[in-house]
């Protein structure tokens, strides 16, 4: 708890069964953030620190805007806040400025970008798309999602993103298929041509569009949501494998190229706590998977 | 009694203490700590205050304990540390104070740190607190970092009369004394909350949650929060691994990681959130205190334990009692020992190390012998959690977000040992950020240079 502040929700929505979007007073990490960081916050006393992707901030109010889905003890418990009510710490912005945002102007007014967000994928992705709307720049997004209920923040992207393309696994909306299903109809039927594709959501669907992205030979920029606890490069629990280097994904992420990310390691590395005895034991029973999984926001 | 033998310590029985996160150490009982006192004597040109970082008045603070004044010991001793219960725990005499003593020519030295653990623990059990200054300047001054050397420094500052506000990035202030030093060495909510208390009693401010360099940046804090200037004292917090095969597998942490979770997380308490992996068996590669507080955190989670350093016992960085301590609790130690392989099951898991026997070489440029391998002596550990505590070294958080601020290849702070005067004007920095990994009181040492410096660069601006 900072003496300072108290880091009080003063918007809450839920946009889908167990998403929900907070706005939650922080000026200091509201002055200094951009789209592609993350912040961490604690609910209460005895909390975990969870760290969640910025989905949107405004300067002037100095709020930050995260969308989480309550899954773990953490999260449910954050859902259960009410405006008004204040969260114990809030901290940030973590992580490096998204790669679109660092990119020169002249050399990103030429590249043609497609945002793919999968599930809660959608609140990192929307920043983005916004400040490209924002800055003079065009892009697409698709959105993918099981189905029509956990599409969130589509009207919010349609503001911004030229063209938006939505699947559903069972197609009760847009397309049905993935998000792979319509990359390859905009890429192979279309014939659109894209110069960078940002992918957020499970790690899992970050892999198979690297895979197809690879294939297709266009550069594919990930968001990385691995298991953290203190997110300023001071526990490496983060660590990754990029390329023939090892990466903390707090300070040196948490958008790697895609092409070069190990996927499987980072898959395994997730997993970690979901065995852990004892306690989890418990809260297994209770469906629970015991969270830490990291950025929460990206897991559908 | 025997006055070449020190006055022995009441300590928490190993077999007992393997099970629980309380302190090892019981402390003296004011009789045995005046006993103790009473083995000092009193030099007219002492040796220990030579070996302390701080300068302590030793025999001053042991001569009032001796009158049982000890309201006066406590206040001798804060004239120069504002953390003598924390020092008293985890400061290394034996290789400062008390190696120095004029009694452990020809016996044990007298128990300096034992002495100001018992002096700082009677003023907090009785209320007494450092007085706070009469008059205040107004000037505003940032500390960057609210461990050891932070703490230090605002202590120092604010007694002058500056107005000081401690950045931290954790949401706990303390910085290692919280997340790093294990409960049953430092008790937090005993002894460390009680002591930063006393720190902003004297009016100095703590914002929590603030990583400087991403929150704020030092060049925003002094043109635009109206700082004059700055000490940065944020340690070495990036652990460092061995890059062998297998470390990225499921089961390996840094130490800072393992110890993050138990110490400021508080993994170990059930009522807590966040969760750690015991392990069943468990190496902990590396032969410092911080792996001595991870093999000890990991024993009492319940598992087996060794530790694995490449150098012989006589080298190992750690302090005496830490290994003594460790050893009475069961864990091994495989010396002269390094690993080339950590060995991963189907799962990604962790389920073996792979090691080769070392002997000693020539000296290093460090002064140590140097490890060299034996050919052909490779052997495997069966284990399934390894925990690496092979040294840190500094974020490149602030040296990357302050222009012209000189930082080292090693990414320590370029500062002046003497007066922590850095290459920009107006930044001072002092303890790990500058020496890399090193102890608490060194770093306190360094946070109290610094306030000098800082406090005459102020007035003669």
């Amino acid at each position: 708890m900072s003496e300072n502040y108290e880091y009080t929700i003063v918007k809450k929505l839920k946009l889908a069964d167990a998403i929900y979007l907070m706005d939650i007073k922080a000026p200091r990490v509201a002055a200094n953030c951009y789209p592609g960081q993350f912040i961490i916050l604690i609910v209460d006393e005895k909390g975990e620190r969870i760290p969640l992707t910025i989905c949107d901030y405004d300067r002037a109010e100095g709020t930050v805007t995260i969308v989480f889905q309550a899954l773990g003890k953490s999260t449910k418990l954050l859902a259960e806040y009410d405006v008004g009510e204040a969260v114990r710490d809030f901290t940030g912005p973590l992580g490096q400025v998204s790669e679109l945002v660092k990119m020169p102007s002249e050399e990103l007014k030429k590249k043609k970008v497609l945002f793919v967000a999968g599930g809660v994928g959608a609140a990192p992705v929307y920043p983005q798309v916004k400040w490209m709307k924002e800055n003079g720049y065009e892009a697409d997004c698709i959105i993918g999602a099981r189905n029509k209920e956990l599409v969130i923040l589509e009207d919010e992207i349609r503001k911004y993103a030229k063209n938006v393309y939505i699947t559903t696994d069972d197609g009760t909306y847009g397309m049905k298929g993935n998000v792979n299903d319509a990359i390859k109809y905009l890429v192979n039927e279309k014939k659109n041509i894209y110069d960078i594709i940002v992918a957020i959501g499970p790690m899992i669907m970050m892999k198979y569009v690297c895979i197809l992205t690879k294939e297709l030979e266009i550069r594919t920029i990930v968001s990385m949501n691995p298991i953290m606890v203190d997110g300023t490069g001071m526990c490496g629990a983060c660590r990754l494998t990029v390329g023939d280097e090892v990466k903390f994904a707090c300070v040196d992420g948490p958008e790697f190229d895609g092409h070069l990310v190990n996927f499987d390691e980072a898959m395994k590395r997730l997993s970690m706590y979901k065995t852990v005895e004892g306690r989890s034991k418990l809260r297994e029973k209770e469906g629970d998977t015991h969270h830490h999984k990291g950025c929460e926001c990206h897991n559908s | 009694m025997d006055v070449l033998k020190k006055v022995p310590i009441k300590e928490q029985n190993p077999d007992v203490r393997i099970n629980n996160f309380d302190e090892v150490c019981l402390g003296y009982n004011i009789d045995e700590a005046v006993l103790e006192a009473g083995r000092c004597i009193q030099c007219k040109n002492p040796r220990c205050v030579k070996g302390c970082p701080v300068s302590i008045d030793i025999p001053g603070f042991i001569n009032a304990i001796v009158q049982k004044d000890i309201e006066e010991s406590y206040r001798i001793i804060n004239k120069y540390s504002a953390l003598p219960a924390i020092c008293g725990r985890v400061c290394p005499q034996e290789t400062q104070c008390e190696q120095n003593c004029i009694r452990g020519i020809k016996g044990d030295p007298v128990s300096i740190g034992k002495l100001e653990r018992f002096t700082a623990d009677w003023a907090r059990e009785n209320n007494i607190k450092p007085k706070a200054p009469e008059k205040k300047n107004g000037i505003k001054v940032a500390v960057i970092g609210s461990g050891p050397a932070g703490l230090t420094c605002a202590k120092e500052m604010a007694e002058r009369g500056y107005d000081v506000t401690v950045f931290e990035a954790l949401h706990e202030p303390g910085g290692v004394l919280v997340y790093g030093i294990p409960e049953f060495r430092l008790p937090k909510e005993a002894v460390v909350k009680p002591e930063i208390e006393n720190i902003k009693a004297l009016g100095v401010k703590i914002e929590t949650n603030v990583i400087v360099g991403k929150s704020v940046t030092i060049d925003e804090l002094m043109n635009e929060e109206g700082f004059e200037a700055v000490f940065i004292g944020t340690g070495a917090g990036l652990p460092k691994f061995m890059g062998i095969p297998g470390e990225n597998a499921n089961g390996v942490f840094s130490a800072n990681e393992y110890l993050t979770r138990s110490n400021l997380m508080k993994a170990f308490d059930n009522n807590y959130d966040t969760p750690i992996i015991t392990g069943k068996k468990v190496a902990v590669v590396g032969g410092g205190n911080v792996a001595m507080d991870a093999a000890r955190t990991a024993r009492r989670l319940g598992a087996e334990v060794m530790i694995v350093y490449r150098r012989s016992e006589a080298e190992l960085p750690a302090r005496v009692e830490e290994v003594h301590h460790a050893k009475e609790e069961g864990i091994k130690f495989y010396l002269l020992t390094n690993p080339k392989e950590i060995l991963v099951d189907e799962n990604g898991w962790v389920k073996g190390m792979r090691c080769v026997k070392m002997e000693l070489g020539d000296e290093d440029n460090s002064g140590r012998r140097r490890p060299v391998e034996i050919e052909g002596s490779d052997f495997t550990l069966e284990l399934d959690t390894v925990i690496i505590s092979i040294g840190t070294s500094p974020n490149p958080l602030i040296t990357s977000t302050t222009k012209g601020l000189k930082s080292n290849r090693h990414g320590c702070i370029v500062a002046d040992e003497a007066t922590g005067v850095t290459s920009r004007d107006g930044i001072f920095a002092g303890g790990d950020a500058v020496t890399g990994a090193a102890t608490v009181i060194l770093a306190m040492g360094a946070g109290k240079a610094a306030a000098e410096a800082m406090d005459n660069y102020l007035r003669n601006r």
